[in-house]
C-alpha cells in the first residue's frame, strides 16, 4: 500500500491565513509541514533540506516564485514542486510547467483538492511500482482503474470510480460537492451552480459498494457534502 | 441630407429670390430709360420736321403717317392755346407685323405764317411683352449657370476643403474601442478641422485609457479577490471537517460555503471574461467541433439527467476551424448548460451541426428579450446563475472571428454558431 507518512513538504505563500490552512490540511494527512512566508526563507530552506514536495506561491512579496523553481530544476533538485497562484494565468501556468512544475492549482482551490494533487505527485514521484490504494477491504489499482473489494473485482463506470478514488485520496475528510463536481466532471461542469446531480453518482456507488460487502461507508454531510468513512 | 447638397440647396433657394427681385428692379429702370430716351428722339423729331416745313410747306398737308412718321394738320388759335407738348402710348396697324403694335405718341402744335398746325409723331416702342420673355429666358440661363458654377465649385474646392473632415468621419465610423483601432489624421491647413482633429484626438486618448483602466482594473480586482475567498472557503471547510457542529448550524455553514463557492465562480467568469477581451487566449490550433461537442455533451450527462433533459446531437456536416481550443470548449459547455439549465424537466436539447453553423436548441413559452440576453448579468433570471454565460460566449465567439445569434421560432429558443 502506499504510504505517504513522514514525507516532507515545503509551504511557500506569503498569506498567513492561506499557509496556516494549507498547514492545517495537510497534517492531517501526516506529513511533515515547513511553512514559510518569503522568498529567501524559501530559497535557504531548499539549499539546506531535501522536500518530496513543495507548494510555491508566485506572488511572493520579496521575489518571483518561479524563480525558486529555476533554481531548484537549475541546481538538479528532484524535489516535486505544485504551484499555487492567484493568477491563474495560461501564460504562467505554461511557463510554470515548462519550467518542470508537477502541477498548477489555481486559487481558490478546496482543501480536499490540495491534498487530492499533492498525494498525486508524490504517488507518481515517489511510489513508483506501486499503483494500489488500500482501504479497508478496497484495492484500487490507479493504472487499470480496477476495483476489488475482498479481492472479487467490483464494475465501475469512469465516473463512479472517480469518485470513489477521490472521496478514498481524502478519507475521513469532507469533500464538498463542488470540489468532487470540478475535481470529476471536469473544467467545463464547474460552472454550474447546481451539483445536486452528483447525488445520483453517490446513491449509485453506495449500491455497488453494499452489494459487494465494502467496509466503506460514504456519508452526506449537511447539504455540503461527503466524507468517505473507513472503521 | 449631406453637407455639400445642403449648402447647394439653400443656394439655389436664395439665388431664385435674388434673382426675381434684381430682374424686376432691372426691368422697371430699363424701361424708364428706353421711354425717356424715346421721348427725346420725338422731341427731336418734331423740330426736324418743323423746321422742314418752314422749307417745303408742301409737308404740312401731310395727314397720313404711310410714307412717315408724323402727320401734320391745321388746327386753329384758340385750340392752341394753352397747348404743351403730350406723349402718348397708343396702337397703330404695323403692315410688317400684320397686326397692332404699340407706339410712342408725341402731340404738339405749332405755328407757320399764322396759321396754326398740329403734328403727331410717332416711333415704334419697345415691345414689354418681348422685353419681358428675353428677360426672363436670360435669367434662367444665369440662374442654371449659377447653380452649376456652384455645383462644380463645391465639388472641387469644397471636396478638397473638407477633405480631412470626411476622412476623420470615415475612420469614426469605423472606429471600435474594444478593437483598439487607430485613428490617422491627415493634416489640414483650416483651423476648425485642426481643431476638431486634435479634439477628437484627446477624446479618443481618454476613452481607450479609462476603457483600458476599466478592463484592468476588473482583472486586478478578481485576482485580489482570489486569496481572500480561497482562505475563507478553505478555514469553513476545515471547521466543518473538524468541529461537530449540530446538524443545524452545519447547515448554516453549508450555505455560507455555497455563497462564496458562488462568489468564487462569478469571480472566476469575470476573471475569464476580461482575459478573452484582454486578448490572451492566442494560442490556435485546428478544432474539431464534432469530437469537442461530443466530448463535452459526455460531461453533461449526468448534469442532464439529473434535471431530467435528454441531449440529442445530429450531424449534418463536419466542422474543422482553427482557434483556441480552450475557448470553444467554454463557449460550448456555456451554451449547453444554458440550454439544460433553461429547459423544463421532460424535454430535450437538440444540438444540431450543419453546413450553416451549430444550432443549440431546446423548448421554452417565450421569447427572450434579444438586446439583453448577451448583456452581463442581463440574461436569466434564474437563481444560482452568474448571469456572466452568454455575455463571455458573445465575448467568445467575436474573439475567435465567429457570429452568435438568438431566434426564437416554434417554441424553441435557438443559439447558432456561425463559422
Amino acid at each position: 500500500m502506499a504510504t505517504f507518512e513522514t514525507m516532507k513538504i515545503l509551504i511557500v505563500e506569503d498569506e498567513k491565513d492561506m499557509r496556516q490552512n494549507m498547514q492545517t490540511t495537510l497534517e492531517k494527512e501526516n506529513f511533515l509541514i515547513e511553512p514559510v512566508a518569503t522568498y529567501k526563507e524559501a530559497m535557504s530552506k531548499i539549499g539546506v533540506y531535501d522536500y518530496d514536495c513543495i507548494l510555491l506561491d508566485i506572488g511572493l512579496p520579496d521575489g518571483n516564485g518561479l524563480a525558486i523553481l529555476k533554481t531548484l530544476k537549475e541546481k538538479g533538485y528532484s524535489d516535486s514542486v505544485i504551484i499555487v497562484s492567484a493568477k491563474d494565468s495560461i501564460d504562467d501556468k505554461v511557463y510554470g510547467l515548462e519550467l518542470g512544475a508537477d502541477d498548477y492549482l489555481p486559487k481558490p482551490f478546496h482543501m480536499a483538492e490540495l491534498n487530492a494533487r499533492v498525494k498525486a505527485v508524490l504517488r507518481r514521484r515517489k511510489l513508483e511500482g506501486n499503483n494500489l490504494l488500500e482501504v479497508a477491504n478496497v484495492t484500487i489499482n490507479i493504472n487499470n482503474h480496477q476495483v476489488n473489494v475482498d479481492g472479487e473485482s467490483m464494475e465501475l463506470n469512469r465516473k463512479e470510480f472517480d469518485v470513489l478514488f477521490y472521496l478514498c485520496t481524502n478519507q475521513n475528510r469532507l469533500v464538498s460537492k463542488s470540489a468532487l463536481a470540478e475535481h470529476v466532471w471536469g473544467d467545463y461542469i464547474d460552472q454550474t451552480d447546481n451539483f445536486d446531480f452528483i447525488y445520483s453518482q453517490i446513491k449509485n456507488l453506495r449500491k455497488k459498494l453494499c452489494d459487494k460487502n465494502a467496509e466503506l461507508e460514504i456519508k452526506a454531510v449537511y447539504g455540503i457534502g461527503y466524507k468517505l468513512l473507513v472503521p | 441630407m449631406k453637407l455639400l447638397n445642403y449648402t447647394t440647396t439653400y443656394f439655389a433657394v436664395i439665388l431664385i429670390f435674388l434673382l426675381g427681385v434684381w430682374a424686376l428692379i432691372f426691368y422697371f429702370e430699363i424701361l424708364d430709360e428706353i421711354y425717356d430716351s424715346m421721348d427725346d428722339g420725338l422731341d427731336n423729331q418734331k423740330m426736324l420736321v418743323i423746321r422742314q416745313a418752314k422749307e417745303d410747306p408742301s409737308i404740312l398737308s401731310k395727314n397720313a403717317f404711310e410714307d412717315g412718321n408724323y402727320i401734320i394738320t391745321p388746327t386753329t388759335a384758340q385750340h392752341s392755346r394753352g397747348f404743351t407738348d403730350a406723349y402718348r402710348d397708343t396702337l397703330m396697324f404695323m403692315e410688317n407685323e400684320d397686326e397692332y403694335e404699340p407706339v410712342r405718341l408725341l402731340e404738339s402744335v405749332f405755328q407757320q405764317n399764322g396759321q396754326y398746325y398740329k403734328i403727331k409723331v410717332v416711333t415704334s416702342m419697345v415691345e414689354e411683352d418681348d422685353l419681358r420673355k428675353e428677360l426672363f429666358f436670360s435669367l434662367i440661363w444665369l440662374y442654371l449657370g449659377l447653380i452649376l458654377t456652384i455645383l462644380v465649385l463645391n465639388n472641387v474646392l469644397h471636396k478638397k476643403a473638407w477633405k480631412p473632415f470626411y476622412k476623420l468621419l470615415h475612420q469614426l465610423e469605423k472606429f471600435s474601442i474594444e478593437k483598439d483601432s487607430k485613428i490617422k489624421f491627415e493634416a489640414t491647413k483650416i483651423e476648425e478641422f485642426k481643431l476638431l482633429n486634435e479634439r477628437v484626438d484627446r477624446l479618443l486618448k481618454k476613452s481607450v485609457e479609462s476603457y483600458k483602466s476599466q478592463k484592468e482594473f476588473i482583472e486586478n480586482a478578481s485576482h485580489e479577490l482570489q486569496t481572500p475567498l480561497a482562505i475563507s472557503i478553505n478555514k469553513l471547510e476545515l471547521m466543518a471537517e473538524n468541529a461537530n457542529l449540530p446538524p443545524a448550524q452545519m447547515e448554516e455553514l453549508g450555505t455560507v460555503l455555497h455563497s462564496l463557492e458562488r462568489l468564487t465562480r462569478l469571480n472566476r467568469s469575470l476573471l475569464l471574461l476580461s482575459r478573452i477581451e484582454n486578448r490572451q487566449f492566442e494560442a490556435k490550433e485546428n478544432i474539431a467541433w464534432n469530437d469537442l461537442i461530443k466530448q463535452i455533451i459526455t460531461e453533461f450527462d449526468d448534469f442532464a439527467e439529473h434535471q431530467q433533459v435528454k441531449i440529442s446531437l445530429t450531424e449534418e456536416a463536419h466542422i474543422e476551424h482553427t482557434g483556441n481550443k480552450d475557448l470553444a470548449g467554454i463557449l460550448v459547455s456555456n451554451l449547453l448548460k444554458n440550454a439544460i439549465f433553461h429547459t423544463p424537466s421532460g424535454t430535450a436539447v437538440e444540438i444540431k451541426i450543419s453546413a450553416k453553423g451549430i444550432e443549440f436548441i431546446n423548448p421554452g413559452s417565450a421569447p427572450l428579450e434579444k438586446s439583453k440576453i448577451f448583456s452581463r448579468f442581463k440574461g436569466g433570471e434564474k437563481e444560482d446563475s452568474t448571469g456572466l454565460g452568454l455575455a463571455i460566449s458573445k465575448a467568445i465567439v467575436e474573439k475567435m472571428n465567429m457570429d452568435l445569434t438568438y431566434n426564437y421560432t416554434s417554441q424553441n429558443h435557438i443559439f447558432t454558431i456561425f463559422f
